[in-house]
Protein backbone atom coordinates (compact mmCIF):
# COMPACT_ATOMS: atom_id res chain seq x y z
CA UNK A 1 0.00 0.00 0.00
CA UNK A 2 1.60 2.94 -1.11
CA UNK A 3 1.42 6.64 0.53
CA UNK A 4 -2.03 7.74 -2.60
CA UNK A 5 -3.86 4.90 -1.01
CA UNK A 6 -3.55 6.29 2.60
CA UNK A 7 -4.67 9.67 1.17
CA UNK A 8 -7.42 7.86 -0.55
CA UNK A 9 -8.51 6.48 2.58
CA UNK A 10 -8.70 9.46 4.59
CA UNK A 11 -10.31 11.72 2.07
CA UNK A 12 -13.05 8.57 1.63
CA UNK A 13 -13.12 9.25 5.59
CA UNK A 14 -13.36 12.23 5.78
CA UNK A 15 -16.57 12.63 3.32
CA UNK A 16 -17.95 9.65 5.42
CA UNK A 17 -17.29 11.65 8.86
CA UNK A 18 -19.23 14.60 7.16
CA UNK A 19 -22.24 11.90 6.06
CA UNK A 20 -22.31 11.20 9.36
CA UNK A 21 -22.24 14.72 10.98
CA UNK A 22 -25.33 15.09 8.81
CA UNK A 23 -27.40 12.71 9.82
CA UNK A 24 -26.62 13.83 13.67
CA UNK A 25 -27.46 16.99 13.10
CA UNK A 26 -30.64 16.38 11.21
CA UNK A 27 -31.39 13.31 13.97
CA UNK A 28 -34.89 14.04 16.23
CA UNK A 29 -33.00 13.39 18.72
CA UNK A 30 -30.43 16.58 18.57
CA UNK A 31 -33.80 18.60 17.98
CA UNK A 32 -34.43 19.93 21.62
CA UNK A 33 -30.58 20.34 22.17
CA UNK A 34 -30.45 22.07 19.54
CA UNK A 35 -33.49 24.56 20.39
CA UNK A 36 -31.98 25.07 23.88
CA UNK A 37 -28.79 25.96 22.17
CA UNK A 38 -30.63 28.78 19.32
CA UNK A 39 -32.41 30.39 21.99
CA UNK A 40 -28.69 31.18 23.93
CA UNK A 41 -28.51 34.36 22.35
CA UNK A 42 -31.54 35.37 24.32
CA UNK A 43 -31.28 34.05 27.70
CA UNK A 44 -29.63 37.50 28.87
CA UNK A 45 -30.93 40.76 27.86
CA UNK A 46 -28.28 42.57 26.71
CA UNK A 47 -30.89 45.71 25.38
CA UNK A 48 -29.15 49.43 24.90
CA UNK A 49 -28.65 50.73 28.40
CA UNK A 50 -31.70 52.10 29.96
CA UNK A 51 -31.47 53.38 33.43
CA UNK A 52 -32.56 50.07 34.70
CA UNK A 53 -29.65 48.16 33.74
CA UNK A 54 -27.45 51.16 34.40
CA UNK A 55 -28.06 50.58 37.93
CA UNK A 56 -27.27 47.20 38.03
CA UNK A 57 -24.52 47.39 35.47
CA UNK A 58 -21.24 48.99 36.70
CA UNK A 59 -19.57 51.85 34.98
CA UNK A 60 -15.80 52.15 34.97
CA UNK B 1 -18.90 35.49 41.67
CA UNK B 2 -18.70 38.91 42.98
CA UNK B 3 -15.59 40.25 42.07
CA UNK B 4 -16.30 39.51 38.33
CA UNK B 5 -20.00 41.14 38.35
CA UNK B 6 -19.35 42.29 34.63
CA UNK B 7 -18.32 41.52 31.72
CA UNK B 8 -14.76 42.36 30.13
CA UNK B 9 -16.27 45.30 27.51
CA UNK B 10 -13.11 47.30 27.71
CA UNK B 11 -11.37 45.34 25.28
CA UNK B 12 -14.80 44.87 22.98
CA UNK B 13 -14.87 49.01 23.18
CA UNK B 14 -11.37 49.24 22.26
CA UNK B 15 -11.46 47.10 19.05
CA UNK B 16 -14.77 48.63 18.49
CA UNK B 17 -13.63 51.84 17.74
CA UNK B 18 -10.46 51.00 16.44
CA UNK B 19 -12.06 49.37 13.38
CA UNK B 20 -13.76 52.50 12.58
CA UNK B 21 -10.29 54.10 12.80
CA UNK B 22 -8.88 51.59 10.89
CA UNK B 23 -11.62 51.45 8.61
CA UNK B 24 -10.84 54.83 7.52
CA UNK B 25 -7.80 54.60 7.32
CA UNK B 26 -7.53 51.33 4.80
CA UNK B 27 -10.35 52.50 2.87
CA UNK B 28 -8.88 56.19 2.23
CA UNK B 29 -5.57 54.32 1.22
CA UNK B 30 -7.57 52.00 -1.35
CA UNK B 31 -9.22 54.93 -2.80
CA UNK B 32 -5.94 56.91 -3.29
CA UNK B 33 -4.64 54.31 -4.92
CA UNK B 34 -7.88 54.03 -7.05
CA UNK B 35 -6.95 57.68 -8.21
CA UNK B 36 -3.67 56.71 -8.83
CA UNK B 37 -4.65 54.16 -11.65
CA UNK B 38 -6.65 56.71 -12.94
CA UNK B 39 -4.00 59.62 -12.65
CA UNK B 40 -1.08 58.46 -12.94
CA UNK B 41 0.88 61.69 -11.72
CA UNK B 42 -0.21 60.75 -8.02
CA UNK B 43 2.46 57.95 -7.34
CA UNK B 44 4.30 60.95 -5.90
CA UNK B 45 7.39 59.48 -4.60
CA UNK B 46 8.28 55.22 -4.15
CA UNK B 47 6.76 55.12 -1.03
CA UNK B 48 3.57 56.36 -2.18
CA UNK B 49 3.76 54.61 -5.31
CA UNK B 50 1.08 51.92 -5.83
CA UNK B 51 3.32 48.73 -5.46
CA UNK B 52 3.76 50.15 -1.86
CA UNK B 53 0.49 51.29 -1.10
CA UNK B 54 -1.59 48.60 -2.47
CA UNK B 55 -0.13 45.73 0.18
CA UNK B 56 -0.90 48.65 2.60
CA UNK B 57 -4.36 49.07 1.76
CA UNK B 58 -5.17 45.51 1.88
CA UNK B 59 -3.23 44.58 4.81
CA UNK B 60 -5.04 47.77 6.38
CA UNK B 61 -8.72 46.75 5.41
CA UNK B 62 -8.27 42.93 5.77
CA UNK B 63 -6.15 42.49 9.19
CA UNK B 64 -6.76 46.01 10.56
CA UNK B 65 -10.19 47.15 10.21
CA UNK B 66 -11.62 43.19 9.68
CA UNK B 67 -9.56 41.82 12.23
CA UNK B 68 -10.04 44.27 15.02
CA UNK B 69 -14.04 43.98 14.04
CA UNK B 70 -13.41 40.48 14.17
CA UNK B 71 -11.51 41.00 18.22
CA UNK B 72 -14.77 43.23 19.26
CA UNK B 73 -17.27 40.95 18.34
CA UNK B 74 -15.88 37.61 19.09
CA UNK B 75 -15.01 39.43 22.70
CA UNK B 76 -18.16 40.24 22.77
CA UNK B 77 -19.97 37.27 21.69
CA UNK B 78 -17.98 34.74 23.68
CA UNK B 79 -19.02 36.46 26.66
CA UNK B 80 -22.91 36.97 26.08
CA UNK B 81 -23.27 33.30 24.93
CA UNK B 82 -21.08 31.99 27.77
CA UNK B 83 -22.57 33.76 30.34
CA UNK B 84 -18.79 34.64 32.03
CA UNK B 85 -16.19 37.57 31.91
CA UNK B 86 -13.39 37.01 29.20
CA UNK B 87 -10.67 34.56 30.75
CA UNK B 88 -7.17 36.24 31.07
CA UNK B 89 -8.52 40.01 31.06
CA UNK B 90 -4.16 41.37 31.15
CA UNK B 91 -4.20 38.88 28.14
CA UNK B 92 -6.58 40.04 25.96
CA UNK B 93 -5.53 43.57 26.85
CA UNK B 94 -2.03 42.03 25.27
CA UNK B 95 -4.41 41.43 22.58
CA UNK B 96 -5.17 44.66 21.55
CA UNK B 97 -2.00 46.64 22.08
CA UNK B 98 -0.23 43.52 20.33
CA UNK B 99 -2.34 43.89 17.31
CA UNK B 100 -2.15 47.62 17.29
CA UNK B 101 1.55 46.86 16.82
CA UNK B 102 1.86 44.88 14.01
CA UNK B 103 -0.60 47.58 12.34
CA UNK B 104 1.93 50.34 13.17
CA UNK B 105 4.52 48.58 11.78
CA UNK B 106 2.89 47.11 8.56
CA UNK B 107 1.96 51.06 7.79
CA UNK B 108 6.01 51.63 8.51
CA UNK B 109 7.85 48.64 6.87
CA UNK B 110 5.44 47.98 3.95
CA UNK B 111 5.73 51.61 2.24
CA UNK B 112 10.04 51.56 2.77
CA UNK B 113 9.31 48.32 0.79
CA UNK B 114 9.84 45.28 3.35
CA UNK B 115 7.88 42.66 1.80
CA UNK B 116 7.84 39.10 1.55
CA UNK B 117 5.72 39.38 -1.72
CA UNK B 118 3.08 37.02 -0.38
CA UNK B 119 -0.23 38.24 -0.95
CA UNK B 120 -1.65 39.07 2.36
CA UNK B 121 1.16 37.91 4.10
CA UNK B 122 3.37 40.44 3.12
CA UNK B 123 4.81 41.31 6.48
CA UNK B 124 8.47 40.29 7.03
CA UNK B 125 9.63 37.37 9.65
CA UNK B 126 9.94 39.80 13.20
CA UNK B 127 6.40 40.88 12.71
CA UNK B 128 5.63 37.42 12.10
CA UNK B 129 6.69 36.21 15.22
CA UNK B 130 4.97 39.15 17.07
CA UNK B 131 1.44 37.92 14.80
CA UNK B 132 2.13 34.39 16.09
CA UNK B 133 2.28 35.90 19.95
CA UNK B 134 -0.57 37.54 19.68
CA UNK B 135 -2.53 34.68 18.03
CA UNK B 136 -1.76 32.30 20.89
CA UNK B 137 -2.83 35.03 23.67
CA UNK B 138 -6.20 35.51 21.24
CA UNK B 139 -6.73 31.46 21.12
CA UNK B 140 -5.77 31.38 24.90
CA UNK B 141 -8.40 34.06 25.86
CA UNK B 142 -11.34 32.40 23.68
CA UNK B 143 -11.06 29.07 24.15
CA UNK B 144 -10.59 29.75 28.23
CA UNK B 145 -13.38 31.65 28.04
CA UNK B 146 -15.68 28.70 26.63
CA UNK B 147 -14.01 26.46 28.62
CA UNK B 148 -15.43 28.31 31.72
CA UNK B 149 -18.79 29.01 30.10
CA UNK B 150 -22.03 28.61 32.54
CA UNK B 151 -24.35 26.98 29.88
CA UNK B 152 -23.63 23.21 28.29
CA UNK B 153 -23.63 24.72 24.77
CA UNK B 154 -21.53 26.13 22.91
CA UNK B 155 -23.37 28.62 20.50
CA UNK B 156 -23.04 28.14 16.71
CA UNK B 157 -21.31 31.26 16.44
CA UNK B 158 -18.27 30.61 18.77
CA UNK B 159 -17.80 27.72 16.70
CA UNK B 160 -17.17 29.32 13.56
CA UNK B 161 -15.03 32.04 15.42
CA UNK B 162 -13.17 29.33 16.80
CA UNK B 163 -12.46 27.83 13.69
CA UNK B 164 -11.41 31.23 12.23
CA UNK B 165 -8.91 31.57 15.15
CA UNK B 166 -7.16 28.15 14.67
CA UNK B 167 -7.13 28.00 11.24
CA UNK B 168 -5.54 31.30 10.49
CA UNK B 169 -3.32 30.06 13.42
CA UNK B 170 -2.10 26.76 11.16
CA UNK B 171 -2.55 28.99 7.55
CA UNK B 172 -0.24 32.10 9.57
CA UNK B 173 2.76 29.06 10.81
CA UNK B 174 3.14 27.04 7.55
CA UNK B 175 3.14 30.02 5.15
CA UNK B 176 4.97 32.35 6.62
CA UNK B 177 8.11 29.68 7.22
CA UNK B 178 11.29 31.51 6.20
CA UNK B 179 14.78 32.02 6.49
CA UNK B 180 15.87 35.19 8.05
CA UNK B 181 18.71 36.63 6.56
CA UNK B 182 18.74 40.50 8.09
CA UNK B 183 16.29 41.85 10.13
CA UNK B 184 13.99 42.81 7.06
CA UNK B 185 14.31 40.28 4.94
CA UNK B 186 13.64 36.96 4.71
CA UNK B 187 13.19 33.99 1.93
CA UNK B 188 10.63 31.64 1.90
CA UNK B 189 11.09 27.70 2.73
CA UNK B 190 9.17 26.54 -0.35
CA UNK B 191 10.66 26.83 -4.26
CA UNK B 192 9.08 26.89 -7.29
CA UNK B 193 5.40 25.88 -7.63
CA UNK B 194 5.14 24.65 -3.82
CA UNK B 195 5.83 27.96 -2.99
CA UNK B 196 2.92 29.06 -4.99
CA UNK B 197 0.57 26.44 -3.61
CA UNK B 198 1.46 27.00 -0.20
CA UNK B 199 0.66 30.76 -0.90
CA UNK B 200 -2.59 30.26 -2.44
CA UNK B 201 -3.71 27.71 -0.02
CA UNK B 202 -3.15 30.20 2.73
CA UNK B 203 -4.23 33.18 0.44
CA UNK B 204 -7.59 31.23 -0.38
CA UNK B 205 -8.04 30.19 3.39
CA UNK B 206 -7.24 33.76 4.57
CA UNK B 207 -10.65 34.40 2.62
CA UNK B 208 -12.14 31.41 3.92
CA UNK B 209 -11.38 31.64 7.42
CA UNK B 210 -10.02 35.03 8.13
CA UNK B 211 -13.26 36.69 6.06
CA UNK B 212 -16.14 34.26 5.79
CA UNK B 213 -15.64 31.90 8.58
CA UNK B 214 -15.16 34.75 11.29
CA UNK B 215 -17.82 36.92 9.52
CA UNK B 216 -20.36 34.34 9.63
CA UNK B 217 -19.93 33.94 13.58
CA UNK B 218 -20.86 37.42 13.46
CA UNK B 219 -23.84 36.60 11.48
CA UNK B 220 -25.08 33.76 13.71
CA UNK B 221 -24.84 36.30 16.67
CA UNK B 222 -25.82 39.66 15.41
CA UNK B 223 -28.93 38.66 12.87
CA UNK B 224 -30.92 37.07 15.32
CA UNK B 225 -30.57 39.48 18.16
CA UNK B 226 -31.20 42.85 16.01
CA UNK B 227 -33.98 40.57 14.47
CA UNK B 228 -34.97 39.20 18.03
CA UNK B 229 -36.07 35.71 16.29
CA UNK B 230 -33.15 32.52 16.87
CA UNK B 231 -32.03 31.77 13.71
CA UNK B 232 -33.50 30.66 11.26
CA UNK B 233 -32.33 26.39 11.53
CA UNK B 234 -29.42 25.51 13.88
CA UNK B 235 -29.04 22.29 12.30
CA UNK B 236 -28.49 23.71 9.50
CA UNK B 237 -25.64 26.18 11.13
CA UNK B 238 -24.00 22.93 12.27
CA UNK B 239 -23.72 20.96 8.81
CA UNK B 240 -22.88 24.54 7.46
CA UNK B 241 -20.03 24.95 9.53
CA UNK B 242 -18.34 21.62 9.11
CA UNK B 243 -19.09 21.42 5.45
CA UNK B 244 -16.93 24.79 5.00
CA UNK B 245 -14.31 23.03 7.59
CA UNK B 246 -14.32 19.97 5.29
CA UNK B 247 -14.17 21.70 1.95
CA UNK B 248 -12.58 25.29 1.91
CA UNK B 249 -9.11 23.59 2.54
CA UNK B 250 -9.17 22.66 -0.64
CA UNK B 251 -10.44 25.22 -3.08
CA UNK B 252 -6.75 27.18 -3.28
CA UNK B 253 -5.70 26.26 -6.28
CA UNK B 254 -7.97 27.44 -8.32
CA UNK B 255 -5.61 30.66 -7.89
CA UNK B 256 -3.13 28.64 -9.78
CA UNK B 257 -5.22 27.92 -13.32
CA UNK B 258 -2.53 27.14 -16.26
CA UNK B 259 0.20 27.72 -13.97
CA UNK B 260 3.10 25.24 -13.31
CA UNK B 261 0.86 23.77 -10.70
CA UNK B 262 -0.29 20.54 -12.24
CA UNK B 263 -3.71 20.22 -13.68
CA UNK B 264 -4.93 17.34 -11.96
CA UNK B 265 -4.35 19.63 -8.81
CA UNK B 266 -5.97 22.56 -10.78
CA UNK B 267 -8.94 19.93 -11.69
CA UNK B 268 -9.23 18.99 -7.43
CA UNK B 269 -9.41 23.11 -6.51
CA UNK B 270 -11.95 23.75 -8.87
CA UNK B 271 -14.00 20.93 -7.70
CA UNK B 272 -14.27 22.02 -4.51
CA UNK B 273 -14.82 25.30 -5.17
CA UNK B 274 -17.65 24.56 -7.42
CA UNK B 275 -19.08 22.43 -4.03
CA UNK B 276 -18.67 25.63 -2.07
CA UNK B 277 -21.35 27.48 -3.46
CA UNK B 278 -23.87 24.64 -1.20
CA UNK B 279 -22.51 25.59 2.11
CA UNK B 280 -22.29 29.15 1.18
CA UNK B 281 -25.92 29.56 -0.05
CA UNK B 282 -27.11 27.44 2.83
CA UNK B 283 -25.72 29.88 5.10
CA UNK B 284 -26.70 32.72 3.29
CA UNK B 285 -30.45 31.35 3.16
CA UNK B 286 -29.92 30.52 6.98
CA UNK B 287 -29.21 33.83 8.11
CA UNK B 288 -31.87 35.22 5.46
CA UNK B 289 -34.46 33.41 6.30
CA UNK B 290 -34.13 34.25 10.21
CA UNK B 291 -35.97 37.43 9.03
CA UNK B 292 -38.63 35.46 7.85
CA UNK B 293 -41.86 37.09 10.25
CA UNK B 294 -39.88 40.32 10.73
CA UNK B 295 -39.63 41.57 7.50
CA UNK B 296 -41.14 44.69 8.47
CA UNK B 297 -38.19 45.56 11.00
CA UNK B 298 -35.84 46.10 7.88
CA UNK B 299 -38.17 49.12 6.22
CA UNK B 300 -36.92 51.59 9.77
CA UNK B 301 -34.01 49.37 11.18
CA UNK B 302 -30.72 50.43 9.31
CA UNK B 303 -28.48 48.08 11.28
CA UNK B 304 -30.92 45.21 10.19
CA UNK B 305 -30.63 47.00 6.54
CA UNK B 306 -26.52 46.23 6.42
CA UNK B 307 -26.41 42.70 8.25
CA UNK B 308 -29.22 41.96 5.57
CA UNK B 309 -27.47 43.44 2.74
CA UNK B 310 -24.30 41.91 3.31
CA UNK B 311 -25.88 38.33 3.15
CA UNK B 312 -27.18 39.54 -0.11
CA UNK B 313 -23.14 40.18 -1.40
CA UNK B 314 -22.45 36.92 0.53
CA UNK B 315 -24.73 35.11 -1.60
CA UNK B 316 -23.43 36.94 -4.48
CA UNK B 317 -19.94 36.81 -4.29
CA UNK B 318 -19.94 33.02 -3.14
CA UNK B 319 -21.85 32.40 -6.66
CA UNK B 320 -19.34 34.20 -8.68
CA UNK B 321 -16.50 32.90 -6.96
CA UNK B 322 -17.16 29.03 -7.73
CA UNK B 323 -17.92 29.84 -11.30
CA UNK B 324 -15.05 32.03 -11.83
CA UNK B 325 -13.26 28.88 -10.36
CA UNK B 326 -14.12 27.17 -13.55
CA UNK B 327 -10.81 26.86 -15.76
CA UNK B 328 -12.59 27.97 -19.05
CA UNK B 329 -14.05 31.39 -17.39
CA UNK B 330 -10.72 31.71 -15.48
CA UNK B 331 -8.95 31.82 -18.53
CA UNK B 332 -10.83 34.90 -19.26
CA UNK B 333 -11.10 36.64 -15.72
CA UNK B 334 -7.84 36.08 -14.40
CA UNK B 335 -5.64 38.92 -14.37
CA UNK B 336 -8.21 41.59 -14.82
CA UNK B 337 -10.19 43.75 -13.33
CA UNK B 338 -13.27 41.48 -12.59
CA UNK B 339 -11.28 39.44 -10.01
CA UNK B 340 -10.66 42.79 -8.17
CA UNK B 341 -14.26 43.52 -8.28
CA UNK B 342 -15.49 40.18 -7.36
CA UNK B 343 -13.05 40.59 -4.06
CA UNK B 344 -14.75 43.86 -3.03
CA UNK B 345 -17.84 42.55 -3.73
CA UNK B 346 -17.08 40.22 -0.95
CA UNK B 347 -14.94 42.55 1.19
CA UNK B 348 -16.93 45.88 1.31
CA UNK B 349 -20.72 44.09 0.61
CA UNK B 350 -20.19 40.94 2.61
CA UNK B 351 -17.00 41.42 5.11
CA UNK B 352 -17.39 45.10 5.85
CA UNK B 353 -21.32 45.82 5.99
CA UNK B 354 -21.43 42.77 8.15
CA UNK B 355 -19.39 44.67 10.82
CA UNK B 356 -20.55 48.28 10.25
CA UNK B 357 -23.63 46.62 11.15
CA UNK B 358 -22.67 44.66 14.24
CA UNK B 359 -20.27 47.66 15.16
CA UNK B 360 -23.83 49.99 15.23
CA UNK B 361 -25.44 47.28 17.38
CA UNK B 362 -22.27 47.17 19.75
CA UNK B 363 -21.58 51.12 20.24
CA UNK B 364 -24.50 52.17 21.62
CA UNK B 365 -24.65 49.08 24.45
CA UNK B 366 -20.64 49.53 24.79
CA UNK B 367 -21.32 52.78 26.15
CA UNK B 368 -24.46 53.05 27.95
CA UNK B 369 -26.56 54.62 25.77
CA UNK B 370 -29.99 53.42 24.28
CA UNK B 371 -29.19 54.26 20.44
CA UNK B 372 -26.41 55.88 18.18
CA UNK B 373 -26.26 59.49 18.25
CA UNK B 374 -28.22 59.74 14.85
CA UNK B 375 -30.12 56.69 12.66
CA UNK B 376 -30.36 59.22 10.29
CA UNK B 377 -26.78 59.11 9.53
CA UNK B 378 -27.10 55.45 9.94
CA UNK B 379 -30.03 54.58 7.09
CA UNK B 380 -27.67 57.74 4.93
CA UNK B 381 -24.51 55.65 5.64
CA UNK B 382 -26.01 52.27 4.30
CA UNK B 383 -27.39 54.33 0.88
CA UNK B 384 -24.17 55.68 0.19
CA UNK B 385 -22.35 52.62 0.74
CA UNK B 386 -24.71 50.92 -1.10
CA UNK B 387 -24.39 52.88 -3.87
CA UNK B 388 -20.37 52.62 -3.76
CA UNK B 389 -20.10 48.97 -3.63
CA UNK B 390 -22.93 48.60 -7.06
CA UNK B 391 -20.76 51.49 -8.84
CA UNK B 392 -17.62 49.60 -7.64
CA UNK B 393 -18.38 45.59 -8.78
CA UNK B 394 -20.34 46.71 -11.68
CA UNK B 395 -17.39 49.06 -13.22
CA UNK B 396 -14.80 46.20 -12.54
CA UNK B 397 -17.17 43.53 -14.04
CA UNK B 398 -17.34 45.92 -17.16
CA UNK B 399 -13.86 46.77 -17.36
CA UNK B 400 -12.76 42.67 -16.76
CA UNK B 401 -14.65 41.20 -19.46
CA UNK B 402 -13.16 43.92 -21.71
CA UNK B 403 -9.87 43.46 -20.40
CA UNK B 404 -9.77 39.60 -20.82
CA UNK B 405 -11.75 39.42 -24.23
CA UNK B 406 -9.15 42.28 -25.69
CA UNK B 407 -6.04 40.16 -24.40
CA UNK B 408 -7.61 37.49 -25.99
CA UNK B 409 -8.44 38.48 -29.43
CA UNK B 410 -6.25 37.86 -32.44
CA UNK B 411 -5.87 38.71 -36.09
CA UNK B 412 -6.63 36.22 -38.94
CA UNK B 413 -2.75 35.75 -39.13
CA UNK B 414 -2.16 35.03 -35.37
CA UNK B 415 -0.84 38.02 -34.34
CA UNK B 416 -2.66 39.81 -30.91
CA UNK B 417 -5.50 42.40 -32.27
CA UNK B 418 -4.25 44.78 -29.48
CA UNK B 419 -1.32 45.91 -27.53
CA UNK B 420 -1.62 45.79 -24.13
CA UNK B 421 -0.95 49.33 -23.55
CA UNK B 422 -4.80 49.58 -25.27
CA UNK B 423 -6.70 47.59 -22.80
CA UNK B 424 -5.25 49.88 -20.40
CA UNK B 425 -6.54 53.23 -22.39
CA UNK B 426 -9.78 52.18 -22.44
CA UNK B 427 -10.10 51.02 -18.49
CA UNK B 428 -9.90 54.25 -17.74
CA UNK B 429 -13.36 55.37 -17.44
CA UNK B 430 -14.32 52.29 -15.11
CA UNK B 431 -11.54 52.90 -13.05
CA UNK B 432 -12.97 56.84 -12.85
CA UNK B 433 -16.15 54.56 -12.05
CA UNK B 434 -14.74 52.46 -9.82
CA UNK B 435 -12.57 55.70 -7.76
CA UNK B 436 -16.33 57.28 -7.00
CA UNK B 437 -17.18 54.23 -6.08
CA UNK B 438 -14.90 53.79 -3.27
CA UNK B 439 -15.06 57.45 -2.29
CA UNK B 440 -18.88 57.02 -1.89
CA UNK B 441 -18.03 54.14 0.23
CA UNK B 442 -15.20 55.80 2.39
CA UNK B 443 -17.66 58.90 2.78
CA UNK B 444 -19.92 56.34 4.24
CA UNK B 445 -17.38 55.48 6.75
CA UNK B 446 -16.93 59.15 8.08
CA UNK B 447 -20.78 59.60 8.32
CA UNK B 448 -20.08 56.63 10.81
CA UNK B 449 -17.20 58.34 12.90
CA UNK B 450 -18.77 61.37 13.18
CA UNK B 451 -21.92 59.36 14.48
CA UNK B 452 -19.64 57.14 16.57
CA UNK B 453 -18.28 60.20 17.78
CA UNK B 454 -21.32 61.65 18.85
CA UNK B 455 -22.39 58.51 20.49
CA UNK B 456 -19.41 58.40 22.48
CA UNK B 457 -18.11 61.76 23.31
CA UNK B 458 -18.74 62.40 27.03
CA UNK B 459 -20.49 58.56 27.42
CA UNK B 460 -19.10 56.71 30.27
CA UNK B 461 -17.85 53.21 29.77
CA UNK B 462 -20.48 50.83 30.87
CA UNK B 463 -19.78 47.03 31.44
CA UNK B 464 -23.12 45.38 31.46
CA UNK B 465 -23.64 42.54 34.50
CA UNK B 466 -22.93 38.72 34.32
CA UNK B 467 -26.04 37.13 34.09
CA UNK B 468 -26.42 34.75 36.56
CA UNK B 469 -26.49 31.33 35.98
CA UNK B 470 -30.09 29.33 34.78
CA UNK B 471 -32.07 28.71 37.89
CA UNK B 472 -30.83 32.00 39.89
CA UNK B 473 -32.91 34.31 38.46
CA UNK B 474 -33.98 36.86 41.03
Amino acid sequence: MDQNDLRSIVTVLAFLTFIGIVLWAWSGKRKQAFDEAARLPFSEDDAPAADGARKEGKTS
Amino acid sequence: MENQATYNYKVVRQFAVMAVVWGIVGMFVGVFIAAQLVWPQLNLHEVLGFGRLRPLHTNAVVFAFGGSALFATSYYVVQRTCHAPLFAPRLAAFTFWGWQLVIVLAAISLPLGMTTTKEYAELEWPIDLLITVVWVAYAIVFFGTIARRKVSHIYVANWFYGGFILTVALLHIVNSCEIPVTLTKSYSCYAGVQDAMVQWWYGHNAVGFFLTAGFLGMMYYYVPKQAGRPVYSYRLSVVHFWALIFTYMWAGPHHLHYTALPDWTQSLGMIFSLILLAPSWGGMINGIMTMSGAWHKLRDDPILKFLITSLSFYGMSTFEGPMMSIKTVNALSHYTDWTVGHVHSGALGWVAFISIGSIYYLMPRLFGKEQMYSVKLMTAHFWIATIGVVLYIASMWIAGVMQGLMWRATNPDGTLTYAFVESVKATYPYWTIRFIGGLMFLTGMLLMAWNTWKTIAGAKAYDAPVLAPAGHHA
